[in-house]
């Protein structure tokens, strides 16, 4: 067996995985409190993708920015994550406010009506025709070109997706755990009436919520298009499914089991695309999202939800 | 009698006489009369003559265009009907509904085909495909047994995603390596040259023949349906989703329902998919895709889910609508007569809707002619198609005659945000920033949505998107479903 090839496909895999990790902390944050699947998420994290995108060609794209290179992925951070969190509240407003109370069917056919309508609207705006970050360019190449210790070699690019989607989580589980709006956030999701008799603003937890995940998936979005390059109008469809069985083998609601579980479908990916195919890659993950939610319904990390009346 | 208010209970009225007294009040008028004598038609009786109206358009026209899309239209409305059951009636979300039907269009494909060999005849094949295509949904449904609900829905779409994988590379399966591999579904060209459909030795090879045949399918699916929703287990389905825990404690067995429902709608992709397929003559992977979930559910929602009714009319008339869409002369005419409407509909007193209408047009020729005073080319370039509305349209509104996709682009964006900011004003301001806002989406519909084919293809689905989002939060029954009661 190829030892090298073996590690090289953890690293693809736990990058890959962070990506996903981050689009399934979005649909498992939303879901903890709204008990709603969020179809749109995938589309936001695409949106995030072409925000970034956006930034990069306005400072004269990674051949020849005018501006230093650090400040400029800075940038384009920030841009996707201010404009996918300001879609995300917009979404949350228009889309799934006026159906709070509604069956609880109703705002998963509205998400779905929104998740169509922006990946149409990009279609129609951006054109079918793939862009590519070409982060490539940045720094003539030495980004991607591997750091090697040992049998691990691994390229700055990734070292900078791993550790900033690591820092992001990091700064969500703290927020979560040590805030007063994340202790709002986990009553809420707890029992909303409950929350709501204690004086908790239950609408601004739900538009934080809404905020923090757009927000992590506009990040995913640009660390996607750094990493992978490519930037399309149906990536959010793919990235989101895939978030999504990331969310659930984690255990849908709890934040470490989307990290837990972005990983396993990212490791899952990366080494049925090595070893197995690449074609039928998305089988092999379906295939584990089928035996998870056989043998352990409520995920890896996820508690058994007791239904009161 | 004094108005009634029936948002107002009336002190010592029972519920049930103060609801007989709103109804009372309803048949009033020439439409209330109408509308009373349409009611007291039996259901029989109205879907009869129905069937009766649409079996006249083969000897009304021999179009065959109209035809098409009337067989289209048909089954569209019969993946409606199968979607009613499963979202309708049992409240469960099944996103890979498309898969089903592209199940039955393989099948029918693999088993009525040079492909192997194999030329069943309908009467043996279509049997054979709905049995699979309903195990196939019992299958799936069993996965997520214990959480049927959220996790259908997930595991219902990765489903779909499965099914177009395979169908795309399944031109050369072996079975773990060991057996030389064989073309199951043609890979991503597909199979084509199926038979016709051929039932007892009748081939059916014209397309009114399709036509007759997809009307009786349909015809006796909703029978079929009628009947079912009149049965234990269809009011049972009611129950469930209504409130599946209490359902579950009046001791229904609330999974094995659900999991009936989803096989039900199974069984009707299936069979509507044999049909398209011998219809088309040929099954291609990229045909049973999110677009067309997307449709469907368009269909069922604005038809009103839950209602057999609402099924079929939600299908006539988005796939009539989106026909028409693709036409641009054709869907200028749509695009205005359809806001035309809705202004007529919505803005009470006349005064005001007059108003709006003088503002906009003076709105609309003013603007014109100051970006055409500042900038001579922003008004010079023609739009498409050259009717008389297009004409008119065109002296209205701007054409720039370069960077109109561009300029389009930011329309686009500023356009939501106005729709949107829109259905948060109050009213002086709702009804002034209404002609800006009109005004900008007839920009925006002559110089992007409508301007390139892709771009009309691209408009077709965010219409329908629109369109989902739009009938959830105003009128989540449609045109035709019951209201929901609520009780508290």
């Amino acid at each position: 067996m190829d030892w090298e090839f073996f590690v090289q496909q953890i690293v693809n895999g736990v990058t890959l995985g962070s990506v996903y990790a981050l689009i399934a902390l979005g649909y498992t944050l939303v879901y903890g409190i709204l008990k709603l699947l969020n179809f749109a998420h995938g589309d936001v994290f695409m949106i995030g993708a072409f925000i970034g995108y956006g930034v990069l060609i306005l400072f004269g794209g990674s051949v020849s920015p005018n501006i230093p290179i650090p400040l400029l992925i800075v940038l384009m951070f920030l841009a996707a994550m201010i404009g996918c969190s300001i879609l995300g509240m917009t979404i949350e407003r228009f889309a799934y406010r006026p159906l709070r109370n509604a069956p609880r069917i109703a705002p998963l056919i509205s998400a779905l009506g929104v998740s169509f309508f922006l990946q149409n609207s990009a279609l129609l705006l951006f054109s079918p025709n793939f862009r590519s970050y070409d982060s490539f360019s940045l720094y003539e190449g030495r980004l991607f070109l591997p750091l090697s210790a040992g049998p691990l070699h691994i390229s700055p690019i990734r070292i900078l997706v791993i550790t900033s989607a690591l820092g992001l989580m990091i700064v969500l589980t703290l927020f979560v755990g040590r805030t007063q709006l994340g202790r709002a956030m986990r009553a809420t999701s707890h029992d909303r009436e409950a929350a709501t008799m204690m004086g908790i603003n239950v609408d601004r937890v739900i538009v934080v919520t809404f905020l923090i995940s757009a927000a992590l998936a506009g990040a995913a979005g640009v660390m996607s298009g750094l990493v992978f390059q490519r930037v399309f109008h149906t990536m959010g469809f793919f990235a989101g499914l895939k978030g999504f069985a990331a969310a659930v083998v984690g255990g849908i609601g709890s934040i470490p089991g989307a990290m837990v579980g972005g990983l396993v479908i990212g490791l899952a990916e990366s080494f049925s695309i090595a070893y197995v195919s690449s074609t039928f890659a998305d089988l092999i993950v379906f295939a584990i999202l089928i035996v998870v939610m056989l043998v352990r319904p409520t995920g890896l990390l996820g508690k058994a939800d007791i239904k009161k009346v | 009698m004094s108005k009634i208010e029936p948002e107002q209970p009336r002190i010592g009225v029972d519920e049930w006489v103060a609801t007989e007294d709103v109804l009372r009040e309803r048949r009033r008028g020439v439409l209330g009369h109408l509308r009373y004598a349409f009611d007291r038609v039996p259901d029989g009786a109205r879907f009869g003559v129905f069937i009766l109206l649409v079996a006249l358009i083969p000897l009304l026209t021999s179009d065959e265009y109209i035809l098409r899309v009337a067989v289209d239209t048909l089954i569209f409305a019969l993946l409606a009907l199968g979607l009613n059951v499963v979202v309708g009636w049992a409240g469960l979300l099944d996103l890979g509904y498309v898969a089903f039907f592209g199940i039955g269009a393989y099948g029918y494909a693999l088993l009525s085909s040079d492909h192997f060999g194999i030329h069943l005849e309908a009467q043996f094949s279509v049997p054979i495909i709905v049995a699979g295509t309903a195990l196939v949904g019992f299958l799936l449904g069993l996965t997520s047994w214990r959480l049927l609900g959220d996790y259908l829905a997930i595991v219902t779409l990765f489903f779909l995603q499965a099914f177009v994988v395979v169908t795309t590379n399944g031109n050369s399966i072996s079975f773990l390596g060991l057996t030389p591999t064989t073309d199951f579904t043609g890979g991503p060209n597909g199979i084509p040259g199926l038979d016709p459909f051929t039932i007892f030795g009748l081939q059916i090879d014209t397309i009114q023949g399709y036509f007759y045949l997809g009307l009786a399918t349909m015809a006796l699916v909703v029978v079929m349906l009628y009947l079912a929703v009149r049965s234990r287990t269809g009011r049972a389905w009611h129950a469930l989703r209504e409130d599946s825990l209490a359902a579950e404690v009046m001791s229904m067995p609330v999974n094995r329902l659900k999991l009936l429902a989803f096989m039900f709608g199974a069984g009707i992709a299936g069979l509507t998919g044999s049909i398209q397929a011998a219809l088309v003559g040929g099954v291609f992977p990229g045909s049973y895709d999110v677009p067309l979930l997307i449709t469907i559910y368009a269909m069922l929602i604005l038809g009103g889910s839950g209602s057999l009714a609402g099924a079929v009319l939600g299908a006539i008339t988005i796939n009539v609508s989106l026909e028409v869409l693709r036409d641009p002369n054709h869907a200028r005419w749509l695009f205005y007569s359809v806001i035309l409407i809705t202004l007529v509909a919505k803005l009470r007193p006349w005064w005001k809707l007059a108003a709006v209408l003088g503002s906009l047009v003076g709105f609309g020729y003013a603007v014109n002619s100051i970006i055409g005073a500042l900038w001579p080319s922003a008004t010079e370039n023609e739009g498409a198609g050259g009717d008389a509305i297009a004409r008119g349209v065109q002296s209205w509104v701007i054409h720039p005659a370069q960077h109109a996709t561009e300029i389009g682009n930011y329309g686009f964006v500023a356009l939501i945000a106005l729709v949107l900011l829109l259905t948060v004003m109050k009213d002086p301001w709702q009804t002034v920033a209404l002609v800006p806002t009109l005004y900008l989406a007839a920009f925006v519909w002559e110089n992007l949505l409508m301007a390139t084919i892709e771009a009309q293809a691209a408009t077709r689905f965010i219409l329908l998107g629109a369109l989902l989002v739009v009938l959830m939060a105003v009128r989540p029954n449609g045109l035709v479903g019951q209201t929901r009661v609520e009780v508290a």
